[in-house]
């Protein structure tokens, strides 16, 4: 027991929210109650009392019963051991509750997160001598934490001083000291490979950067069409099957991470299971390791207690900036920031809070404004680079986007993926809606695609896009006079439309070539399509009749060139591609010579 | 277990009673309400201090007077007793028998309020459950473990498919049988005999444990009832290692009790009355299907529930969605036309079906066949709307091949017999002579290799 332990009793429980007799708690501290030793956390002081949030059910808990303060707010623990992990909205680490507890969850239970055994081999930074000033942040060492992430360990971002000391090379556990800083007020800290963190403060960093490269999805839709920066904010709002949870899926799986978060927020048990069983087996496409040797789990299903959902987003972002601190890129996916609102709702309804739309309380915008914004790429304390990209899926009832969640969550963020419920009952995926959909940095895109991939990037870009529009206003015609009305550039454009959803837009989660694109097969499936359709557009001008166009074998082999050639087959691409056009070059001087010959 | 019993009701309102002065009472707890007459009402503690306790009554508050109630703390949570005997018993939505034999008899009792199964814990939901419908079994299948609601409306044949399921659903070379959990909420009386006069007569009522709270019952029990349903198919599943189904309907019935609560309380309301925590509790309920490591026996559960106004974006149905791993739609248009059972293709969806069949499944092809048909009859579907607004004559050739794909798909394949129990080989066979009315290279979501195998113009 610390001696700063505050006692005190429970007075009243309504639900989730318990008062408290505690005196010295603080607004945000952390407290255990009733006999079971459930967590919590303060939320407001009203005189003597405190209103806490309990993590835990409350069910069998007792006026009079027992509560005490820790004495911190909610915080985490960080050091190795955390990638490869699963923990639920509080980072209590479930394959260990698993084992020690069973199926179910039980109450008042709380392992440590990270393993206090488990030795990790730790070089020392070089040229790091004793006497050196050292800042929080500063690099002192790395441990090999999986085969892929090579943990930085760094000094916590709230202590700095003089270096005393420093542990050699050797194996260590997290509680073991393998340095020690003196502050300027003579005070000596042990360092530890682990630090702990409050969720609820971002880290510090020394400054923000703009983004500079998109993170690359391997989802054509997503990074030719509207392209995220890395360090970015992304939301992800669509109605219930839509696919929120098989796009962020997909990130998690292809992105060009060092690291991935990814937070189940009130969302299926089984999606978490779904990732805890394929990503140990599917390796990442730039290290070809396996997927799990980079991502780490956070877990609060929709059926476990709202409060702890709450904290679950703080949970992940806090693990987000640690990861970046270290000078990685991290993306964090957050499925569903919506339910997260909800637990907020929740809270303030059981506080008697007025609501202001829907339900939800006045600060709901600001909330969500302050997460999305520990997105960034910033220059670290210790003079590196790193980056956190925030993907938050937005679950808006009855799919209208213009609730209060998905409306304020709009004007926060960069890029939009804005997903459709017809485009789904069509079977139509990724059912991302090209025209509700918006990205701010293709500017900054393109200057990457033109020096890495192909200066025509932006142009085919916006090519593709205007037909697709054109498509949108050719369609309504039809739908309201009949394809007769059409010319035959017309009804070519909706024939060139329709070889860009299903060659380039339509990619399947599922299949085992589709699933990954890299950007040169991205651009190369864009470019064939758009050439074949100028082919065809100057066949149209020649003079020769639209109808032949279709029918032609190639068209349909060009649908189907995604799912036969995988990213490294690019040649075999160019092959088609070469073999495509000079079947429309015969049409083309067959028709030539036609046309000589009546003339 | 120390029950204590109070005379301070200090205040009614709806269905909640306030009693003063009564100290150290355990949130949750479990209380009984005795009237002037003698007559008992059931009741549960819904906020807990040393000066009020709230309590929330079962039965309501009518005709309580505050002077001469007694009410009776039960110091434990509501609970269930469970054993093998449960299997073709009828019990209300607080666990009473409804079947006047006598109440169970068990050491084993259990909290209806279980704890969230820990995501570690599961095992992913793969095994292909053959119900014999081809909408289902070929479009949208349904493995065992899954949570895949039915979307209905008032006079829809929700029921009679529900029973078809029931009836017919078994894993392709595996004759067990489940043992069906069966909760109903606020139901009509013909409808239970319904249920009722299946079971028996398709033999399984002695595998079937029915929950049953009628139209005329109180609501309020519908709240309890599908925890006490759950509680026993866990038992079942888990301790007894049986493989459950659990039908529950209507869910529609379940939130409206709810949202009564709720309002007698007055919580603050979301959309529609009901309370900001229906999506939390109905995936308290949803969530306990499931298949978990080292346990032999499984939980798959079909609610149903009817869509008020037939709106799928009422919060019922969309939070259902949001929560359940798909959703089986059901349209009044097919069923107008007389088409049995009238699943609508195009917004229903089973997410667990990728990895439960294919392959080592059910058939290599089934996957592709699937996104076909639904890629096809999207686009039939606007055909039939463009020929809707121009006239079929002026329809292209090609388009109307899609108009005549869509009436086929509609009368031979989503169209069939309320005893017609089809194979999943029959499903796929049926589903290849549709596409077969397509030349292959209008067919892009099937393979080449599947065409050549299957497509009727290849043979
Ligand atoms: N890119 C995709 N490829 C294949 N199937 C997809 C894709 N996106 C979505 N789906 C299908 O849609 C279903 C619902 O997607 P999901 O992401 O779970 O929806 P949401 O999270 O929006 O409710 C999935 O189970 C899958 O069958
Ligand atoms: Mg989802």
């Amino acid at each position: 027991m610390k001696q700063e332990d505050k006692k005190g009793t429970i007075q009243d429980i309504n639900g989730p929210i318990v008062t408290i007799k505690l005196p010295g708690v603080q607004n945000g501290e952390q407290v255990r109650i009733g006999s079971l030793g459930l967590y919590g956390e303060v939320i407001s002081l009203e005189g003597k009392e405190a209103l806490a949030q309990i993590y835990e059910s409350t069910e069998m808990v007792r006026p009079g019963e027992p509560a005490e303060g820790l004495g911190h707010p909610l915080s985490v623990e960080l050091g190795p051991g955390l990638i490869g992990g699963i923990f639920d909205g509080v980072q209590r680490p479930l394959e260990a509750m698993f084992l020690k507890a069973g199926d179910q969850i039980p109450r008042g239970l709380s392992p440590l997160p990270l393993d206090r055994e488990k030795l990790w081999h730790f070089s020392p930074t070089e040229n790091l001598e004793p006497n050196m000033p050292i800042i929080g942040g500063a690099r002192i060492g790395v441990v090999q934490e999986t085969e892929t992430v090579e943990h930085r360990i760094i000094v916590p971002p709230n202590i700095e001083g003089e270096l005393i000391e420093l542990a050699p090379e050797g194996d260590y556990n997290l509680e073991e000291t393998i340095g020690q800083v003196r502050d300027r007020h003579g005070k000596v800290h042990h360092l530890k490979l682990y630090h702990r963190w409050p969720v609820r403060k971002p880290r510090p960093y020394q400054s923000r950067d703009n983004g500079v490269e998109p993170l690359i999805t391997g989802q054509r839709i997503l990074d030719t069409f509207f392209p995220l920066l890395k360090g970015s904010k992304c939301a992800v709002p669509g109605p219930f099957g839509a696919g929120k949870t098989v796009v962020q899926h997909q990130v998690a799986r292809w992105a060009n991470a060092d690291i991935v978060i990814y937070v189940g927020c009130g969302e299926r048990g089984n999606e978490l299971v779904d990732v805890l069983d394929s990503f140990p087996k599917l390796k990442d496409p730039y290290t070809g390791r396996p997927l799990m040797d980079r991502t780490l789990l956070i877990a609060n299903t929709s059926n476990m207690p709202v409060v702890a959902r709450e904290a679950s987003i703080y949970v992940g972002i806090t693990i987000a900036e640690y990861y970046r601190d270290q000078g990685y890129d991290v993306v964090m996916l957050a499925d569903s920031t919506s339910r997260w609102a909800e637990a907020l709702r929740e809270v303030s309804g059981r506080l008697g809070q007025m609501p202001v739309e829907e339900g939800y309380p006045a600060y709901l915008a600001s909330r969500l404004a302050a997460f999305y914004e520990r997105a960034g790429r910033v220059e670290t304390m210790d003079c590196g680079k790193g980056s956190v990209t925030l993907i938050g899926a937005v679950s808006p009832p009855g799919g209208d986007f213009s609730e209060p969640v998905t409306s304020h969550t709009k004007e926060i963020i960069q890029t939009f993926w804005a997903l459709s419920k017809e485009l789904a009952d069509a079977r139509h995926y990724p059912a991302i809606d090209w025209v509700d959909s918006f990205s701010a940095d293709v500017g900054t895109a393109a200057e990457w695609w033109h020096e890495n991939i192909d200066r025509g990037w932006e142009k085919r870009r916006a090519q593709a896009l205007g037909m697709l529009a054109r498509d949108a206003e050719l369609s309504r015609i039809v739908n309201l006079v009949g394809p007769e009305a059409l010319s035959s550039a017309q009804r070519w454009v909706l024939e060139g439309a329709a070889l860009i959803k299903e060659g380039v837009l339509q990619q399947s989660a599922l299949d085992q070539v589709d699933t990954f694109s890299s950007p040169e097969k991205q651009f190369m499936l864009l470019n064939l399509i758009l050439s074949v359709y100028d082919e065809g557009t100057a066949l149209i001008e020649l003079g020769v009749p639209v109808q032949e166009l279709p029918e032609m074998p190639i068209l349909a082999r060009l649908r189907r060139c995604k799912e036969l050639y995988d990213s490294s087959q690019i040649d075999q691409l160019k092959a088609f591609r070469d073999e495509a056009l000079n079947d429309f070059k015969e049409i083309h001087s067959e028709y030539a010579q036609r046309g000589e010959q009546t003339a | 277990m120390s029950a204590k019993e109070y005379r301070t009701a200090s205040a009614a309102r709806g269905g909640l009673l306030t009693v003063a002065n009564v100290p150290n009472i355990a949130f949750g707890d479990r209380v009984y309400i005795r009237d002037k007459q003698g007559n008992t009402r059931n009741g549960q503690v819904i906020r807990s201090s040393n000066e009020e306790v709230l309590v929330q009554v079962f039965e309501g508050t009518a005709e309580l007077d505050l002077e001469s109630t007694w009410v009776r703390f039960l110091d434990e949570p509501v609970e269930i007793a469970l054993s093998p005997e449960i299997l073709g018993r009828v019990f209300s939505g607080l666990g009473e028998p409804r079947d006047y034999r006598p109440p169970i008899v068990s050491n084993l009792r259990r909290s209806i309020s279980a704890a969230a199964f820990n995501p570690a814990a599961r095992t992913y939901p793969k095994e292909f459950i053959q119900t014999g419908i081809s909408t289902i079994d070929g479009l949208n299948s349904l493995v065992r473990g899954q949570k895949l609601p039915i979307f209905s409306a008032s006079g829809l044949p929700h029921n009679r498919l529900a029973a078809q399921i029931v009836r017919q659903a078994k894993l392709p070379d595996d004759d067990s049988r489940f043992s069906v959990v069966f909760a109903a909420m606020g139901v009509s009386y013909a409808d239970a005999r319904f249920f009722q006069e299946e079971f028996a007569s398709s033999g399984v009522l002695g595998n079937v444990v029915m929950f049953v709270n009628m139209a005329d019952d109180p609501p309020v029990e519908r709240l309890t009832l599908p925890r006490m349903a759950l509680t026993a198919a866990e038992y079942l599943a888990f301790d007894l290692d049986r493989h459950v189904l659990v039908v529950m309907t209507d869910m529609t019935h379940y939130a409206e009790a709810l949202r009564e609560v709720a309002t007698a309380k007055g919580d603050v309301p979301a959309r529609k009355g009901y309370p900001g925590y229906l999506y939390s509790d109905l995936a308290e309920i949803y969530e306990r299907s499931g298949r978990i490591k080292d346990r032999h026996g499984s939980i798959t559960l079909v609610p149903v529930l009817s869509m008020p106004s037939d709106d799928i974006t009422h919060p019922i149905p969309d939070l259902t969605g949001y929560i359940t791993e798909g959703q089986i739609v059901l349209s009044r248009e097919l069923h107008n036309q007389g088409i049995y059972p009238p699943v609508h293709i195009s917004p229903s969806l089973s997410r667990l079906m990728k990895d439960g069949i294919g392959k080592d499944f059910t058939r290599e092809d089934h996957p592709h066949v699937s996104n076909q048909l639904y890629a096809l009859y999207a686009r039939a579907l606007e055909t039939r709307n463009l020929a809707s607004i121009i006239g079929a004559d002026e329809l292209s050739a090609r388009d109307r091949r899609y108009l005549e794909f869509a009436d086929a798909f509609e009368r031979r394949f989503v169209q069939q017999g309320e005893d017609e129990d089809r194979s999943i080989e029959e499903t796929l066979n049926l589903a290849w002579d549709l596409l077969s009315s397509f030349p292959p290279q209008a067919l892009i979501r099937v393979n080449e290799t599947e065409i050549a195998k299957y497509h009727r113009q290849s043979e």
